[in-house]
């Protein structure tokens, strides 16, 4: 157990692992176009514009899924005080606010040709760009606050809220009247989208999310050689 | 278990949300019909305190066989299945807007049955599937 919590281990096992995925992240990506540009059905509506869910909805996912992630690490670490957690809540917020950003621009461009607008003031899109400015004063608080403690005590704060909002976007589409549909795809519930559609769709999460550990461990790897390089011995 | 600091952080935190939490459902509450992109034509129907010529936004579905287009102007009727809403339309309508699909109009109201709208928005369905599926649901309709 001490063994896998010893820095420099866990240096060596991520440097394994983001070698693994560099040798697959092309062809996860290259398997994942081909099926969403190509296997992939036209919508009986939408056609061919129906094909920009499949990084549109991934996206979407990954940045509120990224949030909520590092909303609970840096919940702990100001609870705890466990100062590595911050490595990785640094590592991951950049993350996220790509793939928010990505989900913004995506579903302008399928917004469009669909509803006749690249933008709606709804309940939908105006969280979701709420969550982006949320994840531009996470990275900023800690980026220009050089107290950590003070960092930490506004990451957190900004996490709470952030949480909030999170919520208020999932259910926007429940709760008010938007012009964003209501959610095709549910856990607990009907799934609207077809099975057919469902494959390319699970393929490009999956590469994203890949996509995204690759950068995520590159960014770790970085922080820690910095902490390291500052002459702290512990973290 | 804990010690007093990290008790203390933790209380410290649980107050916060409470907080937070109560101050954004009491905004949410104050804001009500803001927050809403449009309106429904039976909340148009029971509402009283809906102003005749503002800009404003209605929505619902395309009433079947409803849409009427003579020289550049368009009617149609926007229906929840309980009150209906005439509008009237001069312009391009976005690819997706068909009957029996959903819609949003904006513009104004003319009086609480008629509504001038100057721009026509889509409004989709959370269903996708590829077309040979939606013919063979049609079938098993029929």
């Amino acid at each position: 157990m001490i063994k896998f919590l010893n820095p420099s281990y866990i240096f060596y096992l991520t440097g394994k692992i983001l070698n693994f995925i560099k040798i697959f992240i092309i062809p996860i990506i290259i398997i994942g176009i081909i099926f969403s540009l190509f296997v992939a059905p036209k919508d009986y509506i939408q056609g061919d514009a129906a094909r920009i869910m499949y990084v549109h909805v991934p996206s979407a996912w990954i940045s509120l899924f990224c949030f909520a992630l590092i909303s609970f690490l840096s919940i702990v670490n100001f609870i705890f005080k466990i100062k590595s957690l911050s490595l990785i809540y640094k590592s991951l917020a950049p993350i996220g606010l790509a793939f928010n950003f990505i989900a913004i621009i995506t579903g302008s461009l399928w917004g469009q040709p669909t509803w006749g607008t690249w933008w709606a003031w709804d309940a939908r899109l105006t969280s979701m760009l709420i969550l982006m400015f949320f994840y531009i004063i996470f990275i900023f608080s800690y980026k220009f606050i050089k107290n950590t403690e003070k960092s930490s005590k506004i990451c957190t704060t900004v996490s709470i809220l952030g949480l909030i909002n999170i919520v208020v976007i999932k259910y926007s589409v429940n709760w008010w009247s938007t012009l964003h549909q209501t959610s095709s795809i549910n856990i607990s519930g009907k799934t609207t989208v077809h099975f057919s559609m469902l494959i390319p769709l699970g393929i490009m999460l999956f590469t994203f999310l890949m996509y995204s550990a690759l950068i995520f461990l590159m960014k770790y790897r970085i922080e820690t050689i910095r902490v390291k390089k500052k002459g702290l011995k512990k973290l | 278990m804990l010690n007093i600091k990290t008790k203390n952080r933790l209380l410290i935190l649980v107050a916060i949300a409470v907080l937070v939490i109560t101050i954004t459902v009491l905004i949410f509450k104050t804001l009500e019909d803001n927050v809403l992109y449009f309106y429904s034509p039976s909340e148009i129907e029971k509402s009283n305190e809906i102003v005749l010529n503002d800009n404003m936004r209605i929505g619902g579905m395309v009433k079947k066989g409803s849409i009427e287009t003579n020289q550049n102007e368009i009617r149609f009727i926007i229906t929840d299945f309980k009150s209906e809403i005439i509008v009237s339309y001069r312009g391009t309508v976005p690819a997706l807007f068909a009957e029996g699909k959903g819609v949003v109009a904006e513009g104004k109201l003319q009086d609480k049955k008629f509504f001038l709208a100057k721009r026509i928005l889509a409004k989709h369905d959370e269903n996708y599937m590829p077309p040979e599926i939606k013919e063979s649901l049609k079938d098993n309709v029929k």
